[in-house]
């Protein structure tokens, strides 16, 4: 039992413990402590991805207790995916906030490091109850990294976003609950095997509990009709915290596809694929809302948070076929989505903060200097978002046509994914030309003053902007390391053998 | 009456409280309704292991029959998460109260330069 694999939740409960206790008041000593321990998550992760590379299921059990008793941590290529991703993600928003963003309010690293611990946790659970907590961890984190700034736009938007989590909290519970009451098991393994011998009787119960659970995961996923929250509380947000929100969205896909494809998979009996007929028709209604937001858009940030929910509409249509190929393609698109999701987060404040008065309100303004450098790192964003050739949203989007080729919704899907695309094009063209190319036009302001601004911040957005050309480079070799991740992950079988084996030779050495 | 009736009819009166209460358009009342739904949570999570009355928690050899300790581990981990979250909220409606003058739930009365006027003066 290697115990690496608990490193990534310790690590940063650690580090935030650290920051809140000894450096709370040396905003230089956070900054430092915060970086070097996100360094260190990077090549922890990194680590973590080759060990689950050789297609073995690694269970932690904690304290040793055995499984169906205690929590258990499951790695897989999967979990191991999406622990790299949000690490990178984490290092370069991170460098973007020490920039400034952290001073605007007290204890950003401590919430930061607590969102971590969070999202790692929620990432490497294999039980409900401790998804539950590791939710709770990431919310609570997120709530005051959302505040963070403060303002009375901020709080009236954190209170609406407290709530909405807070309901999906209760709603959490009660599936928790119905499912504990029908199945008397929390560990996801032993539900998947206990999914499929359930009584006859129990079967309406079980059912019940599986899709309340499914909303939950579609309130965080912000999939049409729950949706609402996200573009309201990401333009309220500061940017290095929108940002590192691109990844929260994912943890909802994440647990759609783990908790549909896996527990309640093919071979759940009575209630194989619950969630089925429900993902594709919402995630096609939520792209489409995602787009036509796109197109009414009259600031940059809005359209950011609404090309955010187009993403998510993308990227569950993708999950929701439950196959190998188009989980594939969801994988490529959901590494793709976060990075080219959080550049433009960046951007739109890197944009802003240049424009003065202006802001980011899609109108003409005056020119400010060096606006080419941020226009090209725009038009590079816009590409990849709306997913022209030939960066990875292109990419992404035609291994989802292509795995979507043969299902029965193929006409829609592709009219839906094509007609959004082109909405959104629009919507990135029109906005792109009156920043840029209208704004040109503008007389430039008589005294140009030269605020020097530091490079740090533009590098980072162009890092995020870069990983989406070299995901777009690398294309063969990530979608086939992909292809290999989705094939674990809907393989039911050999997730329960591996955790259930695992179970019986704890038990043996425990007892 | 039995327990169980009694029981069902207090989550369900909780919960429907709850839902009312969370969709009016200021915050106390939503902050009471969040209040009412996690207490109906913490019943349902208590009633989720089958109601058994005068039975031990733990599995003992002597002891004919146990209660499934595991929903009340549950209801104190959801008490003591949903207490905290109370707090967090009636601060956060306190301190929006405080900075905008009006206890709304809607967007609609802070002004669209409400963000832009603050971050605009932390920058100079």
């Amino acid at each position: 039992m290697s115990h690496w694999i608990v490193v990534p939740t310790v690590l940063p409960a650690l580090t935030a413990a650290c920051l809140v206790l000894f450096a709370r008041d040396n905003l230089f000593l956070q900054r430092v402590i915060s970086v070097v321990a996100t360094v260190a998550l990077v090549v922890l992760t990194l680590g973590l991805y080759r060990l689950a590379d050789d297609g073995e299921l690694r269970v932690y059990l904690l304290s040793n207790w055995p499984a169906p008793f205690g929590i258990l941590q499951v790695l897989d290529r999967l979990s191991a995916t999406m622990l790299l991703l949000t690490a990178c993600l984490a290092l370069v928003v991170i460098v973007y906030a020490i920039n400034g963003w952290d001073r605007r309010g007290r204890h950003f690293h401590p919430l930061f490091q607590f969102q971590l611990l969070g999202l790692n946790g929620a990432f490497l659970t294999g039980d409900f109850f401790n998804l539950f907590v590791f939710f709770e961890v990431m919310l609570i984190a997120s709530y005051g990294l959302m505040l963070h700034g403060g303002g009375p736009r901020r709080l009236k938007a954190g209170f609406q976003y407290v709530t909405i989590n807070l309901i999906g909290s209760t709603l959490f519970l009660i599936a928790v609950g119905i499912i504990y009451a029908v199945t008397g098991t929390l560990n996801m393994a032993d539900l998947a095997v206990k999914a499929s011998q359930v009584a006859t009787g129990d079967v309406a119960l079980l059912r019940t509990g599986a899709l309340l659970l499914f909303m939950v995961f579609a309130l965080k996923a912000a999939m049409v009709p729950l949706h609402w929250w996200l573009p309201t509380t990401y333009a309220a947000a500061s940017a290095p915290v929108a940002a590192l929100f691109a990844i929260m969205t994912k943890v909802g896909a994440y647990c759609i596809l783990r908790m549909y494809g896996l527990v309640f998979g093919p071979d759940a009996g009575p209630l194989a694929l619950v969630a089925e007929p429900w993902v594709i028709p919402a995630a096609m209604v939520t792209l489409a809302i995602g787009a036509i937001g796109v197109l009414a858009s009259r600031r940059l940030l809005d359209l950011a948070c609404f090309a955010a929910v187009a993403s998510m509409g993308t990227l569950l249509i993708a999950i929701g076929l439950f196959d190998e190929v188009g989980v594939t393609a969801a994988l490529y698109y959901l590494v793709h989505s976060t990075v080219a999701g959080a550049a433009l987060f960046l951007l739109v404040d890197l944009i802003a903060i240049r424009r003065g008065k202006a802001r980011d309100t899609l109108s003409a303004a005056a020119p400010f200097p060096r606006d080419y450098v941020y226009g090209a790192l725009f038009f590079l964003a816009a590409i990849a978002t709306v997913g022209l050739p030939p960066l990875s949203g292109f990419l992404g989007k035609l291994l989802l046509l292509d795995a979507t080729m043969t299902t029965p919704h193929a006409a829609a899907i592709w009219t839906v994914v094509l007609g959004s695309s082109f909405l959104m094009l629009v919507g990135f063209s029109r906005a792109g030309s009156v920043l840029f190319w209208k704004s040109a036009a503008q007389p430039a302001p008589a005294a140009q003053e030269d605020v020097r601004r530091r490079a740090v911040p533009t590098l980072a957005a162009a890092t995020l902007i870069g990983a989406t050309v070299l995901l777009s480079v690398l294309a063969a070799p990530v979608s086939r390391a992909l292809g290999e991740t989705a094939h674990q992950a809907l393989d039911t079988r050999g997730y329960v053998e591996a955790v259930i084996g695992t179970i019986k030779t704890a038990s043996v050495t425990g007892l | 009456m039995s327990m169980e009736f009694l029981l069902a009819s207090a989550i369900g009166a909780l919960t429907a409280g709850g839902i009312y209460m969370t969709l009016r358009a200021r915050t106390f009342p939503v902050i009471i309704g969040l209040a009412l739904l996690s207490y109906a949570v913490n019943l349902f999570l208590f009633s989720m292991g089958r109601l058994t009355i005068d039975k031990p928690p733990i599995i003992d050899p002597s002891a004919t029959d146990y209660t499934d300790p595991l929903p009340q581990a549950l209801v104190l981990t959801a008490i003591v998460i949903s207490f905290g979250m109370t707090a967090l909220i009636v601060v956060l409606a306190l301190r929006s109260f405080l900075e905008t003058g009006s206890d709304g739930v809607a967007m609609d009365d802070v002004g669209e330069d409400g963000l832009e006027a603050r971050d605009g003066k932390a920058r100079q």
